[in-house]
């Protein structure tokens, strides 16, 4: 059997953990620039309130209910979402992270008998941990485990849900549109919706033969995982990612060259940073800026600029130098840049990366190589870009515009949550 | 809580000129803090003092508490509490009259947890960092 565990509303569970008075309250949180709405309490999605609805147009909504609105604060989430994966892997040790609020169980090697006891105890243990509460649903199959926990929200108060015979499976099934199953996608949901397979019964019972001719073999483990037959373990080792974009929406619009080549040369050393940790190198460099679109008002325009590495590179230094070159290549004078930003793709692992035929440069890299973990180490342990390369600069007006953020209760020695402030003294 | 090394060497011989000590072999020990106060690093967070209510168990107000919310909350330990949407630290007292919260400092009284009553244990004090 698999679990899937996931975090209830995460991000505005994480802020009341730290502030009881949000309890029963609606929250919303709102996106880096504070730009829209990416994570609502229960509360908040009773009063209709959107995902992605632009913040500035629901002001009207959020002022008439008194919903705290937060803007978003991701080291918080990063940690209360370490310690809630920590407590899973005390009581499961076969675990796989899925996204920053879900990790899938394997319980197949498991001494209970008891699921549903086993269930609620994960859910209490992580609620004491972390104050983070979390729905849990048991099945056969992962993708019955993530059908489980869908059916688990909509359909009761207490949980947990497990899929442990037919009846149930099927009961389960039934009440899911076949679009909602785990790997459908639009592009598949629309074509079950043409040949009339409705819910996710209707398209556990399709002849596996059509499945495979029109869904391919990942179609024909959908399915078969549907029936209750697992195709998927746990993976438990994260794939490297395909490409790595960092970039930002600028707090007040950006204008001055200089200021640009700043932000963009904090993304490249961010992004780079990135690819040291997870050990790739990258081939392809995306550089690009843009004006904000929605004020017609102001001249517009989006420049961008793809840049080959002959040789693949997850040096800070050599990344910004690129990226430099592209800025310069894409910036036009007398525009309000409202976002920046950097993509890496083609990526390769560090460890196989192909020299150039004249290896000139193979001693500045190898120095390189050692000023970077050295650079890497320091910023672990005094703080991001303590240490930096001279362009990142230290203008910090384009940064993120967060005027709702809630304290790094967990990660900032000055930011501790305070307890007994309004005691007499 | 993330796990990090506090290098605090301990030297079980004194330096010498010449000879080795044969001793120096079993230095192995770096003292570390965290190993020390955290028992369980992902339930456990650290929070800061600003009232005067516990001044009687010497916690005192800028003092960080370690708190540990995997601990059961049994009788007379120190917790950390939501109380009508307050976070307040006191010692947990069950009587056989009922569960009180107890400050230790007198002008403060007890207080009764009722049923109903906007109340949550957050967690159970372990350690307190006072700086001297």
């Amino acid at each position: 059997m698999f679990a899937l565990i996931d975090c209830n509303n995460f991000y505005a569970s994480c802020e009341r953990v730290f502030d009881p008075t949000l309890e029963d309250k609606p929250v919303v949180i709102l996106s880096n620039n504070d730009g829209c709405v990416i994570a609502r309490s229960n509360e908040a999605k009773a009063l209709g309130i959107n995902m992605a609805a632009p913040a500035f147009m629901m002001k009207e909504v959020l002022e008439k209910h008194q919903v705290q609105v937060f803007s978003s604060n991701y080291a918080l989430y990063g940690n209360m979402s370490n310690r809630v994966m920590c407590t899973l892997h005390e009581l499961v040790p076969a675990l796989e992270v899925y996204s920053i609020d879900e990790a899938f169980l394997d319980l197949r090697n498991m001494p209970y008998t008891d699921l549903d006891k086993l269930a609620r105890r994960i859910r209490k243990t992580v609620r004491q941990y972390t104050g983070i509460p979390v729905c849990v649903g048991i099945a056969p199959t992962k993708t019955l485990a993530k059908l489980a926990n869908r059916y688990v929200k909509e359909y009761t108060k207490t949980g947990v849900f497990l899929i442990d015979n037919d009846q149930v499976r099927d009961q389960a099934l039934a009440a899911t549109a076949a679009g909602d199953v785990w790997g459908v996608g639009r592009q598949y949901g629309k074509l079950l919706e043409e040949h009339g397979i409705s819910s996710a019964l209707d398209l556990a019972r399709t002849d596996i033969n059509w499945i495979k001719k029109h869904m391919s073999v990942v179609g024909e483990r959908m399915v078969r995982e549907l029936r209750g037959e697992p195709c998927y373990d746990l993976d438990e080792q994260p794939q490297p990612k395909k490409g790595i974009i960092t970039s930002r929406s600028f707090g007040t619009p950006v204008t001055d060259y200089a200021i640009l080549q700043e932000a963009v040369a904090t993304f490249t050393a961010r992004c780079a940073e990135k690819l040291r940790k997870q050990k790739s190198a990258a081939h392809l460099m995306h550089v690009f800026t843009f004006t904000n679109r929605h004020r017609p008002d102001q001249p517009q325009y989006y420049g961008s600029k793809v840049l080959h590495l002959p040789v693949a590179t997850n040096s800070t230094m050599e990344m910004i130098e690129v990226a430099m070159r592209g800025l310069k290549l894409i910036f036009r004078k007398g525009y309000y840049y409202k976002k920046a930003g950097i993509m890496v793709s083609g990526l390769v692992p560090e460890d196989q990366v192909q020299t150039d035929l004249f290896a000139m440069n193979e001693r500045k890299r190898e120095l390189d190589r050692k000023a970077l973990v050295a650079l890497d180490k320091i910023n672990r342990r005094m703080g991001r870009d303590t240490v930096r390369v001279a362009l990142q600069g230290y203008n910090s007006s384009w940064h993120l515009r967060q005027e709702r953020k809630s304290r790094c209760y967990t990660t900032r020695w000055a930011e501790l949550l305070e307890i007994g402030a309004n005691e007499l003294r | 809580m993330q796990k990090t090394t506090i290098r605090l060497p301990l030297y079980v011989s004194p330096v010498q000129a010449g000879f080795p000590s044969p001793a120096d072999d079993y230095i192995e020990l770096d003292l570390d803090l965290n190993d020390y106060l955290i028992d369980k690093p992902h339930s456990t967070f650290c929070v800061r003092v600003k009232g005067n209510s516990m001044e009687g168990t010497l916690i005192r107000k800028d003092d960080i508490l370690i708190v540990d919310r995997s601990k059961t909350p049994t009788n007379g330990r120190v917790i950390v509490a939501a109380l009508n949407g307050e976070f307040t630290v006191k010692r947990l007292l069950i009587t056989s009259a009922g569960a009180f919260l107890q400050a230790e400092h007198p002008a403060y009284d007890p207080i009764r947890i009722e049923p109903g009553m906007d109340f949550q244990i957050w967690g159970v004090v372990t350690y307190t960092i006072h700086k001297q």
